[in-house]
């Protein structure tokens, strides 16, 4: 669905990104792994479309994004960010009604069909209760679960498809670290959302991270990222092991898969040559 | 939970009526009593009619002129607040009023008389003068990526104020005595016009940035959540930056143009109008506009009347009304 081939990017002379390639299917849940500053949010920002490489290609179904229009690709990919700050007070329902900019034209009004769609996308996040609260008094949980409503009314495309039910299938979700700025219960709050999302809904999905557990629970592939280039990639499980943590982080851990919680679970043990944290 | 469409037909119209209702009555109001019958009495001549004279050269373009300024500020602080995401950011605190009058007050001073394409210099010098104020808060914005942070806001704004005043100081040394005067209570926000003349002046000048204003409240919306998002919902970021710094630079100048600096316009009117229609700038926008112009010629009666038979710049009422809400508004904010 959306493949990244060989891109070099770099804001000034110094190379951020050199020679990355990513690749999410169609209905893939993709994670890009990879220490603060190993050029995780220029990746997502070039997937976007918002950049365009030096070097390289950013496809979406076999067309170079740079050439759609914004709102073509804004009807097709949906960004959340980390976190979201209003200097006015929007209510949630607001909010989730702004993903549907890609579809209006520039004085229409959002219909009874809108209305819908958002119900339906805050009715998938499980937020339904909260529409009509002021998106400002929420939990930093809660904001994020309300963006990502948005970003599904943003995707959906009954519109055009001429459907009456919530219609994601095409759409693509990029989450720049959702779950960085979130205390543990939120985090599997959001985990658990995303993968009810990409097994019920079909939406698909890539998400960047620093967290090492996160991207093993949720994420089938992983791509990860050091210093703007790919150290690895392929199925979570053949990634995600003690070797490529030691080159990735520098750090020394245990990697196993865990009963009760289902998934392969990292223990760090301690910073590479510290001798004393070692078992 | 109402539709948009719903909130529009609720809302707009009363602040549409409030807008009117100002302007009909304001001119009827003042310090010598009007016969309105006798002002509007065709079989007397206009020479003769001091009513009407009152009523056409003296308080009508004055009630227009406030009507229009009040709006003009009032939207211009709307689109800076959306822009800069942030609900401190006005005309007049960004420092923007004051590159205005800097403007105006040079092409006033030095008396230049080179038209622009058929529109009078004093407006179109009033708009340089904004447009480079606002130029530099666009770089400061543009160098800090996430929008100005309060602090560095209203510092800039400080600054701002502080250069373009020492400036509009060294331009008044080469003023005369009667021109001084009149650029003193020029400077302090001044309805004055007792004439059509400086209204028609301003009037292009607005209108295009009220039409420009016609494509920025969807898009002020999406900006709030932040540019990178903004971006991913199929906004061109820049282009609509850009639109709405310019279109809210040609309606400062304008209003600066006609009435001088009027302080405070752009945070009282939008943050009522907020208060009671939500934060959808659909609503805002059109709102503040009505609002706007009320809010201006209710504040200019005051000043007509509340010493009269002195007349008060109109500046000296909205500051005294608008600076302690502005500090109220500093404090709730934490």
């Amino acid at each position: 669905m959306l493949t990244a081939d060989d891109v070099h990017f770099g804001y000034d002379a110094a190379p951020v990104l050199a020679g990355v390639s990513v690749s999410v299917g169609r209905q893939g849940l993709v994670g890009v792994l990879g220490p603060n500053g190993s050029g995780k949010t220029t990746l997502l920002r070039l997937l976007a479309g918002r950049l365009r490489p030096r070097a390289g290609s950013v496809r979406l179904d076999g067309r170079e994004v740079s050439g759609l229009s914004r709102a073509a690709l804004a009807r097709r990919m949906a960004v959340v960010p980390q976190e979201t700050h209003l200097a006015f007070d929007y209510s949630v329902m607001e909010i989730v009604l702004m993903g549907r900019y890609p579809h209006l034209g520039p004085f229409e009004l959002e219909g009874p069909r809108d209305l819908a769609i958002a119900r339906d996308a805050l009715a998938a996040t499980r937020t339904a209760a909260l529409e009509a609260r002021p998106f400002n008094t929420l939990s930093g949980g809660e904001k994020q679960r309300v963006i990502i409503a948005s970003a599904l009314a943003q995707l959906d495309r009954r519109a055009e498809n001429g459907g009456t039910r919530a219609d994601w299938g095409d759409g693509l979700l990029l989450l720049d670290e959702p779950t960085a700025s979130l205390d543990i219960g939120y985090q599997l709050d959001i985990l658990a959302l995303l993968r009810q999302l990409w097994t019920d809904r079909h939406v698909t999905i890539l998400v960047s991270t620093h967290d090492l557990n996160l991207a093993a629970g949720l994420c089938r592939d992983l791509v990860l990222l050091k210093d703007g280039r790919v150290l690895a990639s392929g199925p979570t499980a053949a990634v995600l092991t003690p070797a490529h943590i030691r080159a990735l982080y520098g750090v020394e851990a245990e990697v196993r898969p865990h009963a009760a919680a289902g998934h392969l679970t990292v223990v760090p043990i301690g910073r590479v040559g510290d001798e004393g944290a070692r078992p | 939970m109402t539709s948009i469409r719903g909130r529009l037909w609720r809302t707009l119209p009363l602040f549409a009526a409030a807008a009117l209702v100002a302007c009909a009555v304001a001119p009827l109001v003042g310090s010598t009593h009007l016969d309105l019958l006798k002002a509007l009495d065709p079989s007397i001549p206009f020479a003769r009619n001091t009513d009407a004279q009152i009523l056409f050269v003296a308080r009508l373009p004055r009630t227009l002129a406030a009507a229009l300024v009040g709006s003009a500020l009032a939207t211009a602080g709307v689109v800076f607040q959306g822009l800069l995401r942030n609900p401190l950011a006005t005309p007049f605190t960004l420092g923007v009023s004051a590159g205005a009058s800097l403007g105006a007050m040079l092409a006033i001073t030095f008396g230049w008389t080179l038209a622009f394409a058929g529109l009078s210099p004093v407006p179109l010098a009033s708009f340089v003068g904004s447009l480079g104020a606002v130029g530099i808060v666009y770089a400061l914005a543009q160098a800090r990526h996430r929008g100005l942070s309060t602090s560095v806001l209203l510092l800039a704004g400080v600054t701002m104020n502080a250069f373009f005043s020492a400036l509009i100081l060294f331009v008044q040394y080469f003023a005369n005595f009667a021109e001084g005067y009149r650029t003193i209570r020029w400077l302090m926000g001044d309805l004055d016009v007792s004439s059509y003349e400086p209204l028609l002046a301003a009037l292009p000048l607005l209108l295009a940035a009220f039409v420009a204003f016609a494509w920025l409240p969807r898009q002020l919306n999406v900006l709030s959540l932040g540019s990178e998002s903004a971006e991913a919902r199929g906004i061109d970021v820049d282009r609509a930056q850009r639109l709405a710094f310019f279109s809210a630079s040609l309606a400062t100048g304008a209003a600066v143009s006609v009435a001088g600096p009027i302080g405070f316009i752009g945070i009282v009117v939008p943050h009522m109008v907020r208060l009671v229609v939500g934060a959808d700038h659909r609503v805002v926008l059109p709102a503040s506009a009505f609002f706007g112009a009320a809010f201006l010629v209710a504040c200019d009666v005051v000043a007509r009347t509340a010493l009269a038979p002195i007349e008060l710049p109109v500046g000296v009422v909205t500051a005294v009304t608008g600076g302690p809400f502005f500090l109220w508004l500093l404090v709730r904010r934490r």
